[in-house]
């Protein structure tokens, strides 16, 4: 992890709730938090830069445009194939997470997660079965996991006390 | 939706201008007013159809987090479920058509914290907690390509 400077979360943390949709954003911003317009933009270019950013823009509600269905696909993966088949993966457009995590044996044998996003449940399958032949991958064992309930939709995100928020938050 | 809306959404979940004025930046590119894109933003936002113009945080780069899962018996579910949320450093806490059922992200300031989280969860509700933390992000965030029918 790199070090952040203060300044930097307390930049990172005024801009959770997200930009103003005024004609000076980042002037307001800064005067929020003591900062001159150009120094909030220089900060947010550098944060992009070194990649602490990784996307700064519209977040949009996959869910409220038609994109109702998502289901967590898992994936055991051999080992030695992980990075090769995790980069592939991470590229295809329907995928908007994909992320190597710890096997959890023996209740959990899978080691690779790609959230899939589709209109609807079969769109969702149609698109796993996609991934499972092209990247070669029909004999690794694999799951969609879709969502029922949901009991939390969105907490406080990264650097507003510490959240994560690849995922925009669902409201409906 | 209009197709200066659907340009709107499309073509700025990245590189949204980092000049003084954005959305007049914006407006020249689609040959709208600076007002008019700032009313559409707001539009777009009052209805849902997007939940912020902002910065997505790689994961991991500031604070820690994971994604945690349990098997949680379906008469406790609900229980277990409300107590998970009940942390303020929980989110997206689901329930999934899976014999583990309960998944859901904890993000907090430090591994500290986190590691406190998960281990109040399960000595308060009794059940194992799967920690899944990322090993390796292979995504590239480039917004998400929408398709308009």
């Amino acid at each position: 992890m790199t070090d952040i400077s203060t300044q930097d979360l307390t930049l990172i943390e005024s801009i959770c709730g997200g930009l103003p949709m005024d004609a000076r954003p980042y002037h307001i911003l800064g005067e929020r938090i003591g900062m001159s317009e150009g120094e909030v933009i220089e900060r947010l270019q550098n944060l992009i830069d070194i990649g602490v950013i990784r996307r700064f823009g519209v977040v949009v509600q996959h869910r409220r445009l038609g994109y109702t269905a998502n289901g967590m696909s898992v994936w055991d993966v051999p080992d030695e194939r992980v990075q090769d088949v995790g980069k592939r993966m991470g590229e295809f457009p329907f995928v908007t997470l994909c992320y190597q995590r710890p096997r959890f044996l023996p209740d959990w044998p899978y080691n690779l997660f790609a959230m899939v996003h589709g209109a609807d449940r079969d769109t969702v399958r149609a698109q796993v079965d996609d991934l499972a032949r092209e990247l070669d991958l029909d004999r690794a064992a694999h799951d969609v996991l879709f969502s029922r309930r949901q009991f939390k939709q969105c907490g406080a995100r990264y650097g507003c006390k510490g959240k994560v928020d690849n995922e925009p938050c669902k409201l409906d | 939706m209009n197709d200066a809306d659907k340009r709107l959404l499309d073509e700025f979940q990245r590189d949204f201008p980092l000049v003084a004025r954005p959305y007049a930046a914006i407006g020249e590119r689609l040959g709208l007013s600076e007002e008019d894109v700032i009313q559409a933003y707001e539009n777009l936002s009052d209805q849902k159809f997007i939940s912020r113009i902002g910065a997505v945080i790689a994961p991991n780069r500031v604070g820690a987090s994971t994604l945690a899962a349990m098997c949680v018996p379906e008469d406790r579910l609900e229980e277990v479920a409300d107590f998970v949320s009940s942390f303020e450093e929980v989110n997206h806490n689901y329930e999934r058509e899976h014999v583990i059922n309960l998944w859901f992200v904890v993000a907090a300031d430090n591994v500290m914290r986190l590691g406190s989280v998960l281990s109040q969860i399960e000595r308060k509700t009794n059940i194992p907690v799967m920690n899944l933390p990322i090993i390796e992000d292979f995504h590239i965030d480039l917004g998400f390509k929408l398709e308009w029918a």
